[in-house]
């Protein structure tokens, strides 16, 4: 049996040429679909990274109650003195809490890309930010002097938008600014961010001495309770909502994520039908065209489950190779890409596309599947092709 | 001589809808080992149907068909294949090789459905072949090979398993004469030196002049002509 199919397969692969366009435009079809359902994979893969990696466990998130986004928050001068109060803070050397008051506005950059505006997040912070974030780093520059124009800027925001090199000064809505610094913080989210001086952007945004959210650096992961605890009792503070970050940020994540994945799938499986009515339609004309082929071999001797294992084998190796074709395209078109999309507080965050092992094996696992099923029924044909085709004159 | 075919009250018919028609009906004979047969008859008088039947490639509606003690017609699908790779050699009108193989690989592809080592069917493969005249031809591919040449590979493929009877289809019909008598003679000495059974359908009466026999078939019924061989 194994002789038989493997002559049978070879026989029908070496055949290919003679039904070249068909079977290319097989493999192209299932190496789109393979392509498209990677591609979407990819942005929700780089994204979830981007997002997953971003956020401390032992850092708090205060917000407003009920408001779940730092955009919708708003939060007093008074609250943020209380809070600096409160126990289950780590201090710094100096034995000053690390707490960090942050507002955050949505300025207008251009894009490098497409050469269009889209929204940047400016985060107005104190001097204490950088030692909320781990892995923040200093890059190029200085940090921003308080109560001056100056801001430092994200190196994704660098990458992607017009006009944030060092030492340059950019106009944004109605102000200008001076960049004196570049930071990394790790591939997290806040790379993708301007900051600024507090007080400057309340000044400069009308925004009073409001501000949006409270970062803290906690003794312990668990010492979010003893806060909770503080914020409950303390009647001077209205109600607040406290966030782990890791969970902060890991929830807002959750929604584009599955959006992608939600238009990414269906849109690959609606293309894969389509790919598998072209595989059928391929194995059926490759089928169509060796019937007398089929029929000699099965007058020799050969078994019917030879000849259909060749057809399905035939269909498969398309599927393959499409599938193949479709990965190695992705891979070189998108790995590493960077991309920015909307995150869910309506800002650009900027991603790098990953195509993943796992991705890679969704996607040959779908192209395998339109080979075996666009291949079955033709395969079952041809283990029926009737033996007295053998006389038929081509 | 032993009888190698017994046909007993043979009858082919097809039912197409309410209509059926009878090919032939009743059809007694036997076919002895050793023996070239030719089978002549007018267009649709049933001679393809009748090969068809000896090869085990169609069923009877009625009657049977003996080959050396084996009940031909009651065979389940998977023993006839493995009948048919065991005992019988097709050679068709247009050939029927596999234009992707080259002529070896062809003639190989019985071999496939043996026990035999690589080395044994590359050696069955060469002599074979030889026996055709085309030894230095086994790498060429059928497209470049002429007409003659490729019904040469097809009787290396019919006969490189070693089969007891040769079912030949019109094997000159698309051939010149020239071409034709060289077939003729391969088949004739395959029939006289290896002892190979022939039966061949043919159109053409110098061609049924190299059988030991004639077969006319008409209306369903044989009339034989017994003639010594030409030449
Ligand atoms: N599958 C079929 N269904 C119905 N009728 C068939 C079928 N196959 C063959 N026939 C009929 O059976 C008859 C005998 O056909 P067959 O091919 O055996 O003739 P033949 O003697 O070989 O003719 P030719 O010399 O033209 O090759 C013809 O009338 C043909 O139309
Ligand atoms: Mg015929």
């Amino acid at each position: 049996m194994f002789k038989q199919t493997s002559a049978i397969t070879l026989m029908n692969l070496r055949s290919l040429p003679q039904r070249a366009g068909m079977s290319l435009a097989t493999v192209l079809s299932i190496a789109l679909v393979v392509g498209v359902l990677l591609g979407f994979l990819a942005m929700a893969n780089g994204f979830q990274k981007t997002i997953d990696g971003t956020g401390s466990e032992d850092v708090a998130v205060i917000l407003r109650g009920g408001s779940q986004f730092e955009l919708n928050s708003v939060l007093s001068a008074d609250q943020f003195r209380i809070i600096e109060t409160a126990p289950g803070i780590a201090a710094d050397a100096d034995g000053q809490p690390l707490v960090s008051a942050e507002l955050y506005v949505v300025v207008d950059g251009i894009k490098k890309d497409l050469g269009t505006e889209a929204n940047l997040p400016m985060r107005g912070v104190g001097l204490q930010a950088p030692s909320l974030r781990g892995q923040f780093e200093l890059t190029a520059g200085r940090m921003f002097e308080p109560g001056s124009n100056e801001i430092i800027v994200g190196e994704a925001v660098l990458d992607a938008f017009e006009g944030f090199a060092l030492n340059q000064t950019i106009r944004l809505g109605t102000n200008d600014w001076q960049v004196v610094g570049l930071f990394s913080t790790g591939g997290t989210v806040f790379e993708s961010e301007l900051w600024a001086d507090i007080g400057v952007v309340q000044n400069l945004y009308q925004r009073g001495s409001s501000l949006q959210s409270i970062r803290a650096r906690l003794t312990s992961p668990d010492a979010i309770t003893e806060l909770e605890a503080f914020a409950d009792n303390d009647p001077r503070i209205n109600e607040l909502d406290i966030f782990n970050e890791q969970e902060f940020y890991a929830s807002q994540s959750g929604t584009l994520t599955t959006v992608i994945n939600a238009v990414g799938w269906p849109l690959a499986i609606i293309m894969a039908i389509g790919a598998f009515a072209g595989a059928w339609n391929a194995m059926y004309s490759s089928v169509d065209a060796r019937m007398r082929e089929i029929a000699t071999l099965r007058a020799i001797g050969f078994s019917g489950g030879a000849a259909a294992m060749g057809t399905l084998i035939e269909s498969l190796v398309l599927a393959a190779v499409g599938g193949l074709l479709g990965a190695v395209g992705t891979y070189l078109l998108f790995n590493g890409a960077s991309a920015s999309t909307l995150g869910s507080g309506f800002t650009q965050v900027v991603f790098a596309f990953a195509v993943t092992g796992d991705s890679i094996l969704a996607g040959m696992i779908m192209a395998v599947m339109i080979g075996f099923l666009g291949g079955i029924v033709p395969a079952i044909r041809s283990a029926y092709v009737p033996l007295l085709t053998v006389h038929r004159s081509e | 001589m032993t009888s190698l075919y017994t046909l007993t009250d043979l009858s082919k018919g097809y039912t197409r809808g309410k209509e059926s028609i009878t090919i032939f009906e009743e059809l007694t004979m036997t076919i002895p080992e050793g023996d070239f047969m030719a089978i002549m008859g007018p267009s649709g008088s049933g001679k393809t149907t009748l090969l068809n039947l000896l090869g085990g490639i169609d069923r009877p509606t009625s009657g049977s068909v003996e080959c050396q003690g084996v009940r031909v017609d009651k065979l389940s699908e998977g023993k006839l294949a493995k009948w048919r790779s065991q005992n019988v050699g097709f050679i068709f009108q247009f050939y029927n090789l596999m234009p992707t193989l080259t002529a070896a690989q062809n003639v190989e592809l019985p071999l496939l459905l043996t026990g035999l080592s690589g080395k044994q069917r590359k050696e069955r493969v060469a002599t074979a072949l030889d026996i055709v005249g085309l030894a230095d031809r086994k790498g060429h591919r059928p497209r470049q090979l002429s007409g003659g040449q490729q019904q040469r590979v097809a009787i290396a493929r019919a006969i490189v398993a070693d089969p007891k009877v040769l079912l030949c289809d019109e094997p000159t019909g698309d051939l010149d004469r020239k071409s034709a008598d060289e077939i003729l003679e391969t088949l004739q000495l395959l029939n006289t030196d290896l002892g190979k059974t022939i039966v061949m359908v043919t159109h053409d009466p110098s061609a049924a002049k190299y059988a030991r026999r004639e077969l006319h078939l008409d209306k369903g019924r044989f009339v034989e002509q017994v003639q010594e061989p030409a030449q």
